[in-house]
């Protein structure tokens, strides 16, 4: 059985967020990256559902990216995946979400996979798109927004989280794929061993070029910080002083302290 | 210009969320017709075009039989743009119709400006102005982001029937877990984010609720994370709230908390990052270690 695993590289998101010379993503320039925190959910769930399945499994991750995207699929290994594949596109940036769901489709079909996980959306797009896209360019079923997972007998049974605490249960047939909500597991931290591991670890690099079949249906015009709406008072300064000037704007303010 | 919007309807009811596609269609001042896999019985108050397929047929979830009837609708209609909530419904059914339709998607707009539509970008921190270059786009809007309006009146209906064949099977809901805390009655709420750091901090958080005599809240990642159960998650997958007092401990505000709370009276926010998107709704933002400031705090409200 061969399952894919999906996975993008973020910024971290307590970083400070500029726009780049030409206005349309951030400056990368002084940014850490990190793995998109719904694909370390999606990697969990792959790494455990391989060790379920056994020998009989091979478990592949993917990312499209500059060569930093490389530390990505290293973590993805460390925690348990057995081969990874970077497909190589510096301007993964300018690519909206059908390109990049095309080119992960076009791998997919190349090496014909049973299962396919991604994280529910990225932390810096937020499209959630490209999972469902994917599984609509392959023809494969599909159901988002995992917070609970079961493969048996080559059906898996997905938990979708609603709106209000509500979830739905559903059960789809392989070949499928999957998208994964926060919480839907407790991600692992991979240990030192399986790190040197993971550095022997074949990861095949792509050109974007191979995969790449259709121009973009949308385009980002700008980007920048939001309005500030006014109103709120933002207050600096010495612990003390803060917790006087607090208690005193409560006390003024609201009808919890008297 | 003309929009499809797809209403929602869930455990035999019509949810009004469905009026939001109306305040968005009127802010875009398109026309509308609506499109929903419902009931007779639950009609909404639209004098419009309805597209209805009987959900008791069709299943209130089968995104594959979902997908056949709104084509079909999409097919008379010509719509310029295909309009959903950016809901468990939404953001599931809106890609498998673009795809279809080789359209563009633009995924929860909060915003029109400059003739795009503006999304949120970097866990809300930032904003994007998206542009579909497709004659036909699909779009989501974000949960409260339009003022919801009722058109009024009874809809011309068209009826959609369709295959059900599908590769999913609905099993079946399962329910909310009871709460054991009913945060919607709280006066002061005093709520923990990904900012305290650990498990272990948990109760500074609890111990400045008890002085103001409130209950304790958390945001998602904290649940997520074990550190406080679930009864106590506040946003659009827990408890929405408004109490007199909403303190939030390092909580950087992802879209889902701000809609769980921001009908709060006030909001004391306390947070190292004084870009952090709760201070767009936020009365006040203390910048400050919420570890070093919470204790503080209590032991200054016990004197």
């Amino acid at each position: 059985m061969k399952i894919l695993v999906c996975i993008k590289q973020v910024p971290d998101m307590e970083s400070r967020f500029k726009p780049n010379a030409n206005g349309t993503w951030f400056e990368e320039a002084d940014l850490a990256f990190r793995m998109n925190e719904y694909d370390e959910y999606a990697v969990e769930q792959a790494v455990a559902l391989r060790e379920q399945l056994g020998d009989g499994a091979e478990l592949t991750v993917l990312s499209i990216g500059p060569d930093r995207v490389v530390e990505a699929i290293k973590k993805a290994l460390a925690m348990g995946c057995d081969r990874g594949v970077h497909v190589q596109d510096p301007d993964v940036a300018q690519k909206d979400p059908w390109q990049i769901a095309d080119m992960i489709a076009a791998y997919a079909r190349r090496y014909g996979f049973d299962l396919i996980f991604t994280g529910m959306q990225s932390q810096d797009r937020g499209s959630a798109q490209v999972g469902v896209t994917v599984a609509e360019q392959l023809g494969m079923a599909c159901a988002t927004t995992l917070v609970g997972f079961a493969f048996d007998n080559g059906v898996v049974t997905a938990k979708r989280e609603l709106e209000g605490g509500l979830k739905g249960v559903v059960k789809l047939k392989a070949p499928a794929l999957v998208t994964c909500q926060l919480g839907l597991n407790i991600p692992r931290y991979p240990t030192l061993p399986n790190i040197m591991k993971a550095k022997k670890k074949e990861i095949e690099a792509i050109p974007a070029a191979d995969l790449l079949t259709v121009a973009p249906l949308a385009a980002t015009a700008r980007f920048y910080p939001p309005a500030k709406k006014g109103g709120g008072l933002l207050l600096e300064g010495d612990v003390g002083d803060l917790v006087d000037r607090v208690i005193g704007i409560l006390k003024e303010k609201t009808a919890v302290l008297r | 210009m003309k929009t499809l919007l797809v209403g929602e309807y869930r455990e035999g009811k019509l949810l009004d969320t469905t009026y939001e596609l109306f305040g968005f269609a009127s802010q875009l001042g398109a026309e509308t017709a609506l499109f929903l896999v419902g009931s007779d019985s639950q009609l909404p108050a639209y004098g419009g075009t309805l597209y209805l397929a009987d959900a008791g047929r069709h299943g209130e979830y089968n995104p594959d039989c979902h997908k056949r009837l709104l084509v079909q609708a999409i097919e008379k209609e010509q719509p310029d743009y295909i309009v959903f909530l950016h809901s468990s419904y939404g953001w599931d059914l809106a890609p498998r119709i673009a795809a279809t339709l080789r359209a563009a998607q633009v995924s929860e707009i909060v915003a029109l400006v400059d003739g795009g539509f503006e999304v949120g970008s970097c866990n809300a921190k930032m904003r994007r102005t998206v542009k579909p270059t497709s004659p036909k786009a699909v779009l989501t809007i974000q949960a409260g982001a339009f003022p919801a309006q009722q058109p009024g009146g009874a809809p011309q209906l068209q009826r959609l029937e369709a295959d059900l064949a599908s590769a999913l099977e609905f099993v079946g809901y399962e329910p909310a877990e009871p709460k054991d805390v009913d945060l919607a009655k709280a006066e002061v709420i005093v709520s923990a984010g990904r900012g305290i750091g650990k498990k272990d901090n948990v109760p500074v958080i609890q111990a400045l609720a008890k002085a103001l005599g409130g209950e304790l809240g958390a945001s998602r990642p904290v649940v997520d994370a074990g550190w406080v159960e679930h009864s106590h998650q506040v946003g659009t997958t827990g408890q929405t709230v408004s109490p007199k007092l909403y303190v939030a401990c390092g909580i950087s505000g992802a879209i889902q908390h701000l809609a769980g709370m921001k009908k709060s009276d006030f909001i004391l926010a306390i947070n190292k990052d004084k870009d952090a998107p709760i201070g767009e709704i936020a009365d006040v933002l203390v910048v400050a270690d919420v570890l070093q400031f919470a204790p503080a705090l209590t032991a200054k409200l016990a004197n």
